[in-house]
């Protein structure tokens, strides 16, 4: 039995040192994106929406959602985050045209929705920086995430107006922005979990406690003489 | 009180039901953890009912609506992500505990007789589960939906002679798209349940005919006391229904860990891929099914294709499912539960384990060359685990079993 | 193993503090449940305020608009009709036309009595266009002495199709039909003379 679990143990440790190594086929740089910093939120999604909701969209985002989780008004919500006067009640659409975005780069920008958890807040936070010259591409640039991109280096004016580690600190703004935009509710489970595991603690305490008070019954064999 | 139940006794059997499926249904007292997967089964059962239910109140079994009216429910349906969350990471979970609740059975012999009927629903009750879930991950229809029942319904467009038209007939369509998101939705939240839901009560009936097996392997039924009741059985109620409440509370605090700090699993439990919606024009990079299918799957793919077919492999995938029905007949050892075996049947086990935790693990791996070799040998050892059981259980000394359960 | 007392008080203090802890928390589980019946975020954002340009609205004239789902009229009474809604005559047919005893809750405490409408805006009505009956919507019957609706007694407003509820044209019920109140009048504003939006109270001046 013992020798079985360790066994087993054994495996898992062989498997998730084999995992580690599968996962490292483009070096990624850890983003450190803490989606419980509200002003690290707000600053993101500011950025965002001055330097990529032009194209991309976050249609599964609505504005009031933002301006309630981030601790902005309404007004704040219309003054900052709203270019297009739009409801604050509305998804977070993009006004560009889908023919006209075809043309400009050989297709429709990606809604950015769900960005955060299908590539990660480590690509993104990469991906950002990562664009180099390379006159044969269309915008000047090529990218050594996402080679080829066809997207160009968007963020080049807030790059040159800000020191290395500045834009560094704008980018993971960025990302943390987009890992909330992607999973909304984390803001709450995080909050609420650490209440739910203590309420089933002490639920668990009584639980065995009680199981402990009945089973003397089992323990001492009498269980029959009671009545 | 006593007047009302009366009342009732004499139009619907509720004191006897109780008695004797509760307060006189007498149960070994050895019972350990392996012991605690059945009652929790039951538990993650009627957890994946409810949510279930709640989820279906707002979900769009339509292709061009599916993938964001699951958004919908992740952001716009108050604690619809809760919903979400606990149905997503309950489906891992309630895989987490059937396997655990088999493993038991392979531990201590619950499947010898008499309680050859109860293992046989048992495994027809884990394939049904399989279904179950494998129609559940087709709803979100993001990429690994998409791609998964396209590999997967594709085995049975392997079948030789009718395989194409089979294809066909079960999409109703030529290609996964919304006439079989449709009716993949349909089996998920009524034929299946419905099935399950039954077949767990044929398990229960079973059980309670029969008795409960326990870690000593011994049939405390043939030890009563002068009024019949067995001398090392005590009443499921009070103390099981206590223990059990206990082991829930428990079970529900890791549960709830998951669920909060980390319900995606790092993509073992929501996959990255299935972020992205369906896409028929592109295929992911890699794909995988589910954890808990992949043990199945690494069969699949460890078998090479035959005269140009993939029906080999299907077939040996089938057979992977269905060698564990013969498990009563192939088993000859003596005794029931492991602590009396040869040390034999413990290194059988042992490696029986690790080939399917292997194979599992295979499953979700990209195929490397080295990747093929391994998923073979663990195939070899997988199936060699059933095929020579019949032998090296027959053989190698067993330890004396006790007339009574040990402590 | 000599003998050993059961504390039964003991017992019975950890079954009863376990079973109220249990139950907080079963009611703890049933709130996400049940909160997911209630209007989601999207249902919320197409129930927003709505927006209606009445500068082109002629007198008689009535544009329904959908506001949370629900029919709102717009429309605009004449002097005759706003005559109407002051007469004796009237008054003393319908259940309750000050809107204090069974309809007290029928309007916002901001628009005009008799009038049913804000302010210095007497000519233009908004009503919500369901019948408090069961739910119908009440067909707009603006001419006075329609035959089929008692003829001389009748001074232009709604009928229900369903069972013959009548209103006038500031949405107050008749004595003796089957509806109970007078319609409902939505929370409205002007933005400007010529938009009302329909779904936000008017801001106090």
């Amino acid at each position: 039995m013992r020798a079985i679990i360790l066994l087993v143990f054994a495996a898992s440790l062989t498997m998730a040192s084999f995992n580690a190594s599968a996962a490292s086929k483009a070096r990624l740089d850890h983003a450190d994106t803490d989606i419980m910093d509200t002003v690290s939120l707000q600053n993101g999604a500011k950025l965002f929406m001055n330097y990529c909701s032009g194209c991309h969209a976050i249609s599964f985002m609505r504005y009031n959602r933002i301006g309630k989780d981030l601790g902005l008004s309404d007004d704040l919500v219309k003054k900052n985050l709203m270019f297009a006067g739009n409801k604050t009640g509305e998804a977070i659409t993009t006004s560009m045209p889908e023919d006209a975005a075809a043309s400009w780069f050989g297709g429709v920008p990606p809604d950015l929705s769900l960005v955060a958890r299908s590539k990660g807040t480590d690509w993104i936070y990469t991906y950002l920086r990562s664009f180099y010259d390379d006159e044969s591409r269309a915008f000047g640039v090529n990218n050594t995430v996402l080679v080829n991109a066809s997207m160009p280096d968007a963020l080049w004016s807030l790059r040159e107006a800000q020191s290395e580690a500045e834009f560094d600190n704008s980018v993971r703004d960025i990302t943390n922005f987009l890992d909330y935009v992607g999973e909304p509710a984390k803001l709450i489970r995080l909050r609420l979990g650490k209440w739910v595991l203590l309420f089933l603690g002490v639920l668990f305490v009584l639980t065995y406690l009680l199981k402990k008070e009945y089973w003397k019954d089992v323990k001492y064999g009498i269980w029959r003489s009671r009545d | 009180m006593k007047k009302n139940q009366s009342w009732i006794d004499q139009r619907f059997p509720l004191s006897k039901v109780w008695n004797e499926h509760l307060a006189e249904y007498y149960t070994p007292r050895n019972f350990n953890f392996w012991y605690f997967f059945g009652g929790l089964a039951i538990l993650m059962l009627g957890m994946q009912l409810l949510t279930g239910i709640f989820l279906t109140m707002h979900y769009k079994p339509d292709s061009a609506q599916a993938f964001a009216s699951v958004e919908y429910i992740m952001r716009d349906v108050e604690w619809g992500w809760l919903m979400r969350y606990l149905h997503s990471t309950g489906a891992s979970a309630f895989f987490v505990v059937i396997y655990l609740h088999m493993y038991r059975a392979l531990l201590y012999g619950s499947y010898k007789g008499p309680r050859e009927l109860l293992w046989i629903l048992g495994m027809v009750l884990y394939i049904a589960l399989m279904a179950e879930a494998f129609f559940g991950y087709v709803l979100p229809w993001g990429q690994m939906s998409f791609w998964g029942a396209q590999v997967i319904i594709s085995l049975f467009g392997s079948v030789p002679v009718i395989g194409p038209d089979l294809l066909v007939w079960l999409l109703g369509d030529y290609a996964v798209g919304d006439a079989a998101l449709n009716r993949f939705f349909s089996l998920h939240v009524i034929a299946l349940p419905l099935i399950l839901v039954v077949l767990v009560f044929l398990h229960l009936v079973a059980l309670h005919h029969v008795g409960s097996n326990n870690p000593d392997g011994i049939e405390i039924k043939e030890n009563k006391d002068k009024d019949g009741i067995p001398k090392d059985g005590i009443p499921f109620h009070p103390y099981f229904t206590i223990k059990d409440s206990m082991v829930v509370v428990g079970f529900l605090w890791i549960l709830c860990a998951v669920i909060f700090y980390a319900p995606a699993l790092n993509g073992y439990f929501l996959e990255h891929a299935n972020f992205v919606e369906a896409n028929p024009l592109k295929t992911p990079e890699h794909i995988a099914p589910l954890w808990y299918l992949t043990p199945f799957y690494s069969v699949l793919r460890a078998i090479p294709p035959l005269f140009g077919s993939q029906f080999p492999g299907v077939l040996a995938m089938g057979a992977a499912l269905l060698i564990f029905f013969a498990l009563p007949w192939l088993d000859r050892s003596p005794v029931k539960s492991i602590r009396y075996r040869s040390p034999i049947y413990k290194w059988a086990l042992g490696a029986f384990v690790i080939s399917f935790i292997m194979l599992g693990w295979l499953g979700v791996q990209p195929v490397t060359p080295l990747n093929a070799l391994l998923a073979r040998i663990f195939t070899a050892l997988y199936f060699a685990f059933f095929i020579l059981m019949p032998w090296y259980t027959s053989i190698g000394k067993t330890k004396e079993v006790p007339t009574r359960v040990t402590e | 193993m000599s003998e050993q007392t059961i504390d039964l008080k003991k017992r019975r203090f950890l079954t009863n503090a376990t079973g109220v802890v249990g139950a907080v928390g079963v009611g703890f589980v049933a709130w996400p449940f049940l909160s997911t019946w209630k209007p989601s975020a999207k249902t919320k954002a197409a129930g927003a305020p709505v927006d209606v340009d009445i500068s082109k609205l002629e007198s008689g004239q009535l544009v329904r608009v959908l506001w949370r789902k629900k029919p709102v009229w717009i429309f605009k009474r004449d002097e005759n009709a706003l005559d109407a809604l002051n007469s004796k005559d009237l008054i003393s047919r319908l259940d309750d036309p000050s809107g204090t005893g069974n309809s007290k809750n029928q309007q916002p405490d901001y628009v005009t009595p008799n009038y049913r409408s804000i302010e210095n805006k007497e000519s233009v009505a908004v009503i919500v266009g369901v019948c408090t009956h069961l739910g119908c919507s009440p067909t707009y019957r603006p001419e006075p002495g329609a035959s089929d609706l008692g003829g001389d007694s009748w001074q232009g407003g709604f009928y229900c199709p369903c069972h013959g509820s009548k209103f006038d044209l500031a949405g107050r019920v008749y004595a003796g039909v089957p509806a109970p109140t007078n319609l409902v009048i939505p929370p409205y504003q002007y933005v400007t003379d010529s938009l009302i939006r329909i779904g936000i109270d008017q801001k106090n001046t």
